[in-house]
């Protein structure tokens, strides 16, 4: 390139120097160009809903919002919810961990065969998720007539929103734990076995502590997704009020009885654990990036 | 007869190994494999015709066409938010980058029916392009809730985080030097760019297309409340699949998702290929 690219030599009494534009970055116009068209895309995008959400729950005043978790179908919504995450999120903590255990710390074949099978979930539509319970279970399924005979209820019932939360939260917490435990290796607990302690003392000493943080993190989303999930549990749950309603489900029928503030208000809870979520994801990958996964590390 | 496992001090194999596989198959391999089945037992001929009668097929095409399209409008903006974020600095940035992880956050169904209280003739947005708005005036109102339009505004906040977060981690790793290579022979700023590092982000960009796509497919909570259900018009083809449910028709339900899941599996494949082949020729994708 000819003189322009060239840094005009400033000599004394002469004018200042002229800034010529950089070539290893973009012109200042540009820059707030770009900065503008991103932030005013996640501004309008994103930060729009979250904030409608609660200006539609305070719609009616303070008095309106609390009013709306005095309904009694609303409070067994959140019952159930709680109940649920509590069965489906300790299942895939003790699933996450037994499988990083498995992957991380041996070699064998079929490996990344495995880990894909482990993320599957992740790409069903949730949907099709809750579809497959109520093939094997329905009225109509596989072992439906069996069920039936044997008064056994799983779908439009606890049991069959638990094994659809379990579905789709299902990789949240082994695909956190595996790659960090890959990355630390097996010295650790070799030298722990050398020194005399059990495979338990082991995994509970040594391993555990290296991946609590990777441990929080996954159980957070595990359990965030676990108390917001809707597409699944609406298949399998039959909304039968106060009885199979999770709040995501409750907040569909708030609404859909034009019920708006309080739909909102409920909907509103939901967005306050999705947030503190976020705000404690963040915290941790800001605090200790360096012991969770690699590819939180930005 | 080859060895499975490689001889290890550590104690645990069998019985994780054993515990992952019983899950795994229980949640699972089994409930995936009856859908495989009862596929199956449908047979290729009533399963295309299923596919085929129109108001599947209006589903899948709108499900499939809007999808791919707010991918696109993703990855466009995906690119620009993940390029902001992680090589400039301005106030906020911390703030804007932890807000891309919001549609993971929101639970499908808050963020569905707050979209739909924007977008709807009275809302915020909406009344922007309702009738007696400058809009209409100029342009004759636009509808945005309950059309396809709804539809579109929400695959685009759910699919955001997937471009984004595929892209960062490969623009921190960029190598600088390449772009000052490319300046020192010449290169202004625009030709970097497009010919020096946007070829190098196309695998990512690819990645967090197919990846929005494919939740953007098989979403069901944040469209149903902004979609309007309008068979033939606005039903999503998730929706479709719950309607036949409750209708007991498990092979019509069975075979929408089918189709899905053909086209879930045919993503992840891509994925899969591109990440290989840029490894292969990068060397150090992710």
């Amino acid at each position: 390139m000819s003189a322009d690219t060239l840094a005009v030599a400033p000599s004394a009494g002469t004018v200042a120097p002229v800034r010529l534009p950089s070539p290893v970055t973009e012109s200042p116009v540009a820059k707030a160009v770009l900065i503008a068209l991103a932030v005013g895309f996640l501004a309008f995008f994103l930060l729009l809903p979250l904030a409608a959400v609660f200006v539609e729950a305070f719609r009616k005043g303070v008095g309106a919002y609390l009013e709306s978790f005095e309904d009694p179908d609303t409070l067994s919504a959140v019952w159930l919810t709680v109940v649920v995450a509590l069965i489906a999120v300790p299942l895939n903590i003790v699933f996450g961990l037994a499988a990083s255990w498995a992957i991380a710390k041996f070699e064998f074949k079929g490996k990344s065969f495995l880990l894909s099978l482990i993320d599957l979930p992740f790409s069903v539509s949730p949907v099709v998720s809750g579809m497959c319970y109520v093939l094997l279970f329905g009225a109509n399924g596989v072992l439906g007539p069996w069920l039936a005979k044997h008064d056994l209820q799983i779908i439009f019932a606890l049991p069959g929103l638990v094994l659809a939360t379990i579905f789709v939260t299902f990789p949240f917490v082994a695909r956190e734990l595996i790659p960090l435990m890959q990355e630390q290796g097996t010295s650790e607990e070799e030298a722990a076995l050398s020194l005399g302690a059990g495979g338990f003392r082991t995994f509970w000493s040594v391993t555990l502590p290296n991946v609590r943080w990777a441990l929080l993190y996954g159980v957070l989303l595990c359990n965030a997704r676990a108390m917001g999930e809707f597409g699944a549990v609406s298949v399998v749950s039959g909304h039968l009020r106060g009885l199979t309603n999770t709040i995501p489900l409750q907040v569909e029928i708030l609404y859909n009885d034009y019920n708006f503030v309080a739909a909102f208000a409920v909907a509103s809870v939901l967005a306050g654990l999705g947030l503190v979520t976020l705000a404690i994801k963040t915290g941790l990958e800001w605090r200790y990036g360096d012991q969770i996964s690699a590819a939180h590390r930005h | 007869m080859p060895q499975f496992r490689t001889p290890s001090a550590i104690p645990g194999f069998g019985l994780t190994y054993g515990f992952v596989w019983l899950y795994l198959s229980i949640i699972i391999l089994i409930p995936l494999g009856a859908v495989v089945l009862w596929a199956a037992s449908l047979g290729p001929a009533k399963l295309v015709a299923i596919l085929t009668r129109p108001d599947t097929f209006s589903a899948l095409r709108l499900s499939f066409g809007l999808s791919l399209l707010a991918a696109g409008v993703n990855a466009v903006f995906g690119l620009i938010v993940a390029w902001v974020l992680t090589r400039y600095s301005f106030p906020g940035r911390r703030f804007f980058d932890a807000a891309v992880d919001l549609p993971f956050a929101l639970p499908t169904a808050v963020a569905g029916i707050a979209l739909t209280a924007i977008y709807a003739q009275n809302g915020w947005v909406g009344s922007l392009f309702a009738p007696g708005s400058l809009w209409a005036s100029v342009f004759g109102p636009l509808k945005i809730a309950y059309t396809p339009l709804g539809i579109f505004v929400a695959l685009v906040f759910i699919g955001l985080p997937f471009v984004v977060r595929t892209l960062q981690p490969v623009l921190v790793d960029l190598d600088k030097e390449l772009e000052e290579a490319s300046a020192t022979l010449g290169a202004r700023r625009p030709t970097t760019l497009f010919k020096v590092i946007l070829p190098t982000l196309a695998p990512a960009l690819l990645t967090g297309f197919a990846l929005a796509f494919a939740r953007a497919v098989g979403e069901y909570g944040s469209v149903i409340f902004i979609a309007g259900n309008i068979p033939g018009v606005s039903e999503i083809a998730p929706l479709l699949i719950i309607t036949r449910l409750e209708q007991f028709d498990y092979g019509g339900a069975t075979a929408i998702a089918t189709a899905m899941l053909a086209l879930s599996f045919v993503i992840l494949l891509l994925v899969n290929f591109t990440e290989a082949w840029s490894r292969k020729r990068l060397g150090h994708v992710r």
